[in-house]
């Protein structure tokens, strides 16, 4: 076994393992990983440049353009961030509303996670069913805000459409659906000996690693740490109806941080979902929705806003971070967006070490990667791809720093 | 010896027609039950000839470091290898076209053959993929040989034991079930075959779940990476034909009735008659051991797939074996 040759697998950065575009380098020594290191940065899309010219409610509907799946969680990072700094108090309906938006988003990524990790194990049927049952909590997204993505329900100071009661049944024969179909995909998912096989024992992120690795949402989660935004520092309605961590030993014995506890862990994040839409349309209290109808007064309070704030949102993937400074401008004057991602991906280069070529795709998916939403940098230097040491970096972070005082 | 000539050349070309016809098809059905059982559409039944002609149509890609005239030899003998096979296969009531020059043994050998080219074909396409996609390939091979051999061995012998005379021809196999000549003991034991080579046929055509080798989630498409146009058109044929050849000797072995036997039917009617149960009988084992198998399962990770094949197959194949030498020992059944 020792002298068997390492090769060098490249994969990426466009590979039908990987959904989004980046790049790993693998040695590889029969078929066991012996290395890893990637690449990010290859969907780099200068959001954060075009939000530095535009105001903030416009940076609302770019933040919904960041990820095509938690349009709603950027958006609401972005929007809590804003008002903070100019102080606008959103109606407390409002906060309903974008909880139940929030959650059906985390149905819908959930499954379609499920869906894509089926597909990774090459278990076609399974992909097929996951994404049609996705569906129903795409129609429900739809009714309730007119689109399927890219939702554009959020504002700077609530929401730009209300439910109506008459909305409600249709929401409510959707959970229904979900909780019925509850069963059956534990069935398929976690009882499947095939799944069982490829997921337990594969890719384990140890609890220590997990919290080293600065890990957030559910890849933490499945490692057994207690940590989501929604509960750890609750925003919107959360505070309301409360919300409990889901640890992968609802279902399975024990804590292992592998695969499948990843699957565990988003399938009944699904369930409490359900519970948490439920309990916020029977608490939701009347009353308008948005702070100020009239965009004028918005952007002129905006306009005179000064200071700096973070908005934190428990997106489908982790906490999803946004860090906002304004100044008396109609632009921001510092606006950074950290998806999940960005705090997962290192968590690769310990999961990946010593698996198998064939246990790349599922161990990639199971953070939930979201390249689009992570890249936030991509260095070129002389026309070719460069890396930026950590000197330079500090460098760099401390002009910003200067530029941003004087 | 010219008209036997002429009557040999005329049924292999009538063979190979016949082959790539009926793969091509039967990749259709495959494809159209697949989807229906995943809540799809599914593309129509004739899609896989839409497939052929767009590859043929395309360029032909040769990678720079590939070793040429074997990256182009591998599906040539691929394709060739897999119609020679269906040239030993008996088709309904037909006997084979040169069943008279070779036997299940050979068979075998020729079964293997395909699967070779395409070692030696991803080997010398120079990808990284394409290396380790053979390197599965191979092993997948090593994996599934020992069962298959075990079931055919055994029922060959069972033959012998019940004095039939050459158990191994073709012919002999397909005109003499094994089941009319077993009795309790040999039946399970033959039932325990059949199961071993349903889970050996998807294997042998590298599907899923054994589709380790191709992979297209990992390895996108493995040994088959580099291959485009006329190259891949001719794998994707020799993969049909072998479909076709697989299922064929499944049928042989365990399905071997024909309607003729039962009703009389006297020429043509008789023989078409046969042909359509023969299509029956084929498209229910390719449904079986391919459609219902590959909707109902993940990849197999490679070190699954040899324990899987190494373990409990060989271990089904080989009680199923032992049941039949019992069956025989015993006195159960027909014994000579």
């Amino acid at each position: 076994m020792a002298n068997k040759p390492v090769y060098n697998i490249p994969i990426g950065p466009i590979h039908p393992a990987l959904k989004e575009p980046i790049l790993f380098t693998f040695d590889i020594q029969g078929e066991v990983i012996k290395g890893v290191d990637f690449a990010p940065g290859k969907t780099h899309r200068a959001i954060e440049w075009m939000g530095m010219r535009r105001n903030p409610v416009q940076i609302t509907h770019l933040c919904d353009r960041i990820c095509g799946i938690c349009g709603v969680s950027h958006t609401l990072a972005f929007s809590r961030a804003v008002e903070q700094i100019a102080e606008i108090e959103v109606p407390e309906r409002a906060h309903y509303v974008r909880t139940i938006i929030a959650e059906f988003e985390r149905i819908q990524s959930h499954l379609l996670w499920a869906g894509v990790a089926a597909h990774e194990l090459g278990f076609d049927t399974l992909f097929h069913l996951a994404w049609r049952v996705r569906e129903e909590a795409m129609d429900v997204i739809e009714y309730l805000t007119g689109n399927r993505v890219n939702y554009g329900i959020v504002q700077v100071g609530g929401v730009r459409r209300d439910f109506t009661d008459d909305q409600f049944p249709r929401i409510r024969q959707a959970l229904d659906t979900y909780e019925g179909l509850v069963g059956k995909l534990v069935t398929l998912f976690l009882e499947d000996t095939s799944i069982k096989l490829r997921c337990m024992s594969t890719g384990v992120l140890t609890e220590t690693d997990a919290l080293e690795l600065c890990t957030v949402g559910p890849t933490a989660r499945a490692s057994g740490l207690k940590l989501d935004v929604r509960a750890d520092s609750p925003y919107a309605a959360y505070g309301d109806v409360g919300v409990t961590p889901v640890l992968p030993d609802v279902y399975s014995d024990g804590i292992h941080g592998d695969v499948y506890d990843r699957i565990v862990v988003r399938l009944f994040e699904v369930v409490e979902s359900i519970r948490i839409v439920r309990e916020c349309m029977d608490q939701m209290p009347a009353g308008p929705v948005l702070w100020e109808t009239k965009y004028a007064k918005i952007l002129a309070t905006c306009k005179k806003a000064e200071g700096e704030a973070i908005g934190r949102v428990e997106a489908p993937r982790g906490e999803c971070f946004h860090y906002v400074r304004m100044n008396r401008s109609e632009a921001p004057e510092a606006w950074k967006v950290k998806a999940s991602t960005y705090s997962n991906q290192m968590s690769w280069l310990k999961i990946l070490q010593g698996e198998q070529i064939a246990d790349i795709p599922i161990i990639v998916a199971s953070i939930d990667p979201c390249m689009s939403c992570t890249d936030r940098v991509s260095v070129i230097r002389d026309g070719r791809p460069d890396v930026m040491t950590g000197e330079a970096l500090h460098r760099l972070s401390v002009e910003k720093t200067r530029r941003l005082q004087a | 010896m010219i008209a036997m000539l002429t009557a040999a050349v005329l049924g292999c070309i009538g063979i190979t027609v016949y082959g790539l016809l009926f793969g091509l098809v039967l990749q259709g059905v495959d494809r159209k039950c697949a989807a229906r059982m995943q809540a799809r559409y599914g593309p129509p039944l004739h899609q896989p000839f839409i497939d052929i002609a767009k590859l043929l149509c395309k360029d032909n890609i040769i990678p720079k470091n590939a070793v040429k005239s074997v990256f182009n030899a591998a599906p040539i003998i691929a394709l060739a290898a897999s119609i020679t096979i269906l040239l030993y296969l008996p088709v309904g009531n037909l006997m084979p076209v040169l069943g008279g020059w070779g036997d299940v043994i050979l068979v075998l050998y020729l079964l293997t053959v395909p699967g070779l080219a395409m070692v030696a074909g991803g080997l010398a396409s120079g990808s990284p993929y394409a290396t380790v996609g053979s390197q599965r390939e191979m092993v997948t091979m090593i994996a599934y040989e020992l069962p298959l051999a075990i079931a055919v061995i055994a029922m060959a012998w069972r033959l012998n034991a019940a004095g039939v005379a050459d158990p191994f021809s073709l012919v002999t196999l397909a005109q003499t079930p094994v089941w009319s000549v077993v009795g309790i003991p040999g039946i399970i034991g033959m039932l325990l075959l059949m199961i071993a080579i349903t889970w050996v046929t998807p294997a042998e055509l590298s599907r899923v779940p054994c589709d380790t080798p191709e992979a297209e989630t990992e390895l996108c498409g493995g040994l088959l990476v580099e291959y485009s146009g006329r190259n891949l058109a001719l794998f994707t044929l020799s993969g049909a034909v072998k479909t076709v050849a697989m299922a064929t000797l499944a049928v042989v072995l365990f399905l071997p009735w024909n309607i003729t036997w039962f009703v009389p039917l006297a020429g043509a009617a008789g023989i078409i008659a046969d042909l359509v149960f023969f299509a029956v009988k084929v498209l229910l084992v390719v449904f079986f051991s391919v459609s219902l198998i590959r909707v109902g399962m993940a990849r197999f990770r490679i070190n699954h797939l040899v324990t899987f094949y190494w373990g409990y197959i060989t271990l089904i194949g080989f009680a199923g074996m032992i049941l039949l030498v019992l069956d025989a020992v015993l006195g159960m059944g027909v014994v000579a």
